[in-house]
């Protein structure tokens, strides 16, 4: 039996990645990202006075038009929705899925979202009034805060904070309707947002899946989910893989697949982006050297897939010290071991975007795939990320959540 | 009847458990539901001045200070995940041998948790306290502020607890969360999984919650007599009534459960989903995703609406969800529409929103066990637009082998399942 309480019934099916989409501080779509990656200007993307004392990895303006038609949809939406709608879009476009009427209603749809984006000028506003300039001596008053709500909360603007409706909004826009599910649970949600889809086509439970995430750094109540306890980088910035515990620069980003059986595509005359070789997930208590046990049976398993060429790794790593240190040392132990690898943790010039860092990753992993090569070290001071390894043909791509879950996937040039 | 494959095999219901504004587990539920018992009451849980709503169904008879939409939704789904494990006996203690399926309220930090960090910013200028000066102060000892307010955290406490398999899955898909929840259990087991734990929780009746619905008009306003507020199908109907609860589903490789001698309770045979693309808060007037998500279930449970002994609805008691939900109902059955019993949990225990999919599934499981049909209460003014059987006020005896259930959320996404008492 497997980890996932699986009785021993192989998932038959090749999966296939047949479109992406990306958005991130780096630019939109594959080119720009390899672009600014490979080059210089990868460190440039960093806006640290916005947030400051944190740095945050925004996402400049969109063309919205291009993947959402009408403005009314533009209007209800904010932006991690207007992200996720986007990256979606050219995902759906690049698989030539889109406007597909009979393939869209039989596509299924798996989100990874966090909670929406609350109005902060609203909640400052009834902060000030609870307080009443002397905040430690402010007591909740419950009647105030009643009062404040019903004249300030805005209507449309619940539907722009549940996570479904980010989902929602998707099939709205780009009419899939076969299935509609939104997984939450930071980063570990985006992992298994894959990891269902591939498991879903690899037994037959489906043919077409779009799957994807979006994040939005760019926010003050964002970083309050992360920064009580201290995570979040202040101060000067810092490489990714020698910061403290409070390490995390939050990035913004959008990023959606489109998930195929191989037959399926076939068929239909599509060509892959790449083969979906492994997906893994699971979670520990998170007590020291707990992920990096997961981390090696994962690769346990993912080992038989490899072919004997070398091994590029896209880390997720999210920039807290201790957990950032111990996949620092996974993949220390995996050269260790004889794996012939170069790793790129893309947090370092992407900013972590928690749910859609795997999804990120994973498009990266395309790209390089494309390529056949990776892109220049993104960290040159870190022995990992300086090796050379040649002709890239698979990649590893790896999620560890900043609190709890971890996931590995293996992407392979289809021969 | 068509033969089942592999890949839609019917899967086992071998435990549940339930908790509601009625009470605790699924005996006292069960008696109170059928009794016609109503769990709505008056708000207590925060001060209901200034509000057009002040009734719900708070679970407050869990002993929970202070309470938080984490703690009390993990507390419920703790509740019940033991309660469904212990009739099943699947597994060994703490080692629950399949993966975790949570439906869960979306968690973000509240004005409690914004007004500790207010105040510990002393000396804040006249314009009061900015999201900047929160995160200053949040820098300091509140590492619980962070972790109970991350939406895998109740999952993964679950996960812990009771040791189920791999990654635990949070998810949402609004007021159809529950019957997601379950939907992916079944397809796990279907791939090959020995056993799933579907859970739906929600503990998310705070004020804020309560005003953002209002502002939607999504809720009853009859406030005077709390227990006859929620009437789903009634001509006056005018809202759904927030409610709280959980429900978990041991589900099973059938296999599995016989093999180990297990009682089946009744069976998962289909589940249907489909996705509305016409409106964030509005069905397509053409009822095609209501139509489609039930079509699709009976057809993937093998049976077709003839074969349907009662449908455990939706029924919010909103104006727009039972019209459609009849609406589509009839197109559905066609003439069978109006003699095929359909009633309602939620008129009796409100609107448990994530958690409602799994409570009613739950709920149906009983439906079959007990050959009792739970009433729709509040039924005083038939609405001529609605020419259902909703079993008006008191429960009803019936021989009952199949179930269609459906869950119909906010942004469009509907699932319908088959339960059935055999498992052909």
């Amino acid at each position: 039996m497997s980890q996932n309480g699986q009785a021993d019934r192989p998932l038959m099916r090749d999966v296939w990645i047949t479109g992406c989409g990306l958005v991130s501080a780096l630019g939109e779509g594959k080119a720009q990202h390899w672009a600014r990656l490979d080059g210089a200007a990868a460190g440039e993307a960093v806006d640290s006075t916005s947030f400051a004392p944190f740095h945050v990895y925004p996402i400049g303006p969109l063309e919205l038009d291009r993947h959402i038609p009408r403005r009314g949809d533009q209007r209800a939406m904010g932006p991690l929705m207007q992200y996720g709608t986007y990256a979606a879009g050219m995902a759906l476009q690049a698989a030539g899925v889109a406007g597909d009427e009979d393939l869209l209603s039989r596509m299924h749809l798996l989100a990874a979202s966090g909670g929406g984006e609350r109005d902060v000028e609203l909640d400052e506003q009834i902060l000030a009034t609870l307080c009443g300039g002397e905040a430690s001596q402010a007591a909740l008053n419950e009647a105030t805060l009643n009062e404040q709500l019903m004249n300030g909360l805005r209507p449309t603007l619940f539907l722009a904070q549940l996570p479904n409706l980010f989902a929602g909004n998707i099939s709205i826009v780009h009419g899939v309707s076969g299935s509609s599910r939104t997984f939450m649970g930071e980063e570990s949600a985006g992992v298994d947002a894959v990891r269902i889809g591939f498991e879903r086509i690899a037994a037959g439970q489906g043919d077409l899946v779009l799957v994807g995430s979006a994040f939005n750094a760019s926010r003050w109540d964002t970083h309050l989910i992360y920064q009580p306890g201290g995570l979040l980088l202040s101060g000067p910035m810092r490489g990714l893989w020698d910061r403290p515990r409070d390490g995390i620069c939050l990035g913004s980003a959008g990023a959606f697949l489109v998930l195929e059986a191989r037959d399926h595509a076939v068929r239909r005359g599509v060509a892959p982006l790449a083969r979906l070789s492994a997906i893994q997930s699971d979670r520990c208590g998170r007590t020291a050297g707990a992920a990096a046990s997961n981390a090696a049976r994962q690769w346990a398993t993912v080992r038989p897939k490899l072919r004997d060429s070398a091994l590029a790794v896209l880390s997720g790593a999210c920039g807290s010290g201790p957990i950032t240190r111990e996949e620092r040392g996974f993949l220390q132990d995996l050269a260790g071991w004889g794996v012939d690898l170069t790793v790129r943790g893309t947090a370092g010039v992407l900013g972590h975007s928690v749910e859609a860092a795997f999804l990120t990753n994973l498009i990266l992993a395309i790209s390089c795939l494309e390529r056949r090569k990776l892109f220049a070290p993104l960290a040159p001071e870190e022995p990992l990320e300086v090796r050379d390894v040649g002709a890239v043909d698979q990649v590893l791509v790896t999620g560890w959540g900043h609190r709890r879950g971890e996931g590995m996937a293996l992407l392979q040039t289809v021969e | 009847m068509s033969r089942k494959s592999a890949s839609n095999r019917p899967v086992a219901v071998t435990g549940i458990g339930i908790i509601t504004s009625l009470g605790r587990g699924r005996q006292e539920n069960w008696r109170k539901l059928v009794a016609g018992s109503s769990g709505i009451h008056r708000l207590t849980r925060f001060p209901i001045e200034g509000l057009r709503t002040t009734i719900g169904g708070s679970v407050d008879f869990l002993d929970l200070d202070p309470i938080s939409v984490p703690a009390l939704s993990l507390a419920l789904a703790r509740e019940v995940c033991a309660e469904a494990i212990a009739q099943s006996g699947v597994g060994e203690a703490k080692s629950f041998p399949g993966e975790l399926f949570l439906a869960s309220p979306p968690l973000e930090q509240g004005w409690p948790q914004r007004m500790i960090l207010a105040q510990r910013m002393p000396g804040i200028r006249e314009t009061g306290p900015r999201y900047a000066d929160l995160l200053q102060a949040a820098a300091q000892d509140c590492g619980d502020m962070h972790t109970d307010f991350l939406n895998g955290t109740i999952a993964d406490s679950l996960a812990e607890e009771f040791g189920t398999q791999g990654s635990p899955i949070t998810l949402s898909t609004a007021c159809a969360s529950g019957a997601t929840a379950i939907q992916l259990g079944v397809e796990a087991i279907r791939r090959g999984s020995k056993a799933a734990l579907s859970v739906g929780t929600d503990g998310s009746l705070q004020a804020e919650a309560l005003i953002r619905f209002t502002l939607l008009s999504a809720l009853s306003t009859a406030n005077e007599i709390p227990e006859q507020a929620a009437k789903p199908f009634s001509k006056n109907r005018d809202g759904f009534v927030m409610a709280e609860g959980a429900a978990a589903l041991v589900l099973e490789d059938a296999d599995h459960a016989k093999t180990r001698g297990a009682k089946i309770l009744a069976y998962v045979r289909g589940c249907g989903e489909a996705a509305d693309t016409f409106h964030r808060t509005r069905s397509n007037p053409n009822g095609a995703a209501i139509v489609g998500c039930m079509q699709r279930a009976l057809a993937d449970a093998g049976i077709g609406p003839e074969d349907v002994d009662y449908i455990n609805a939706h029924g919010t008691g909103t104006p727009e969800n039972d019209k459609m939900e009849s609406f589509g109902i009839q197109q559905v059955f066609g003439a069978r529409a109006s003699s095929v019993p359909v009633s309602s949990n939620k008129s009796m225990i409100g609107h448990t929103l994530t958690a409602a999919g799994a409570v009613e599934a739950a709920f149906s499981v009983l439906t079959l066990n007990e050959g009792l049909l739970p009433p729709t209460i509040n039924y005083a003014q038939p609405d001529p637009a609605i020419p259902l059987d909703v079993v008006p006020n008191e429960a009803r005896r019936a021989d009952v082998a199949f179930i269609l259930s459906n869950s119909f959320g906010f942004g469009g996404q509907n699932v319908s399942l088959v339960l059935s008492r055999e498992a052909t």
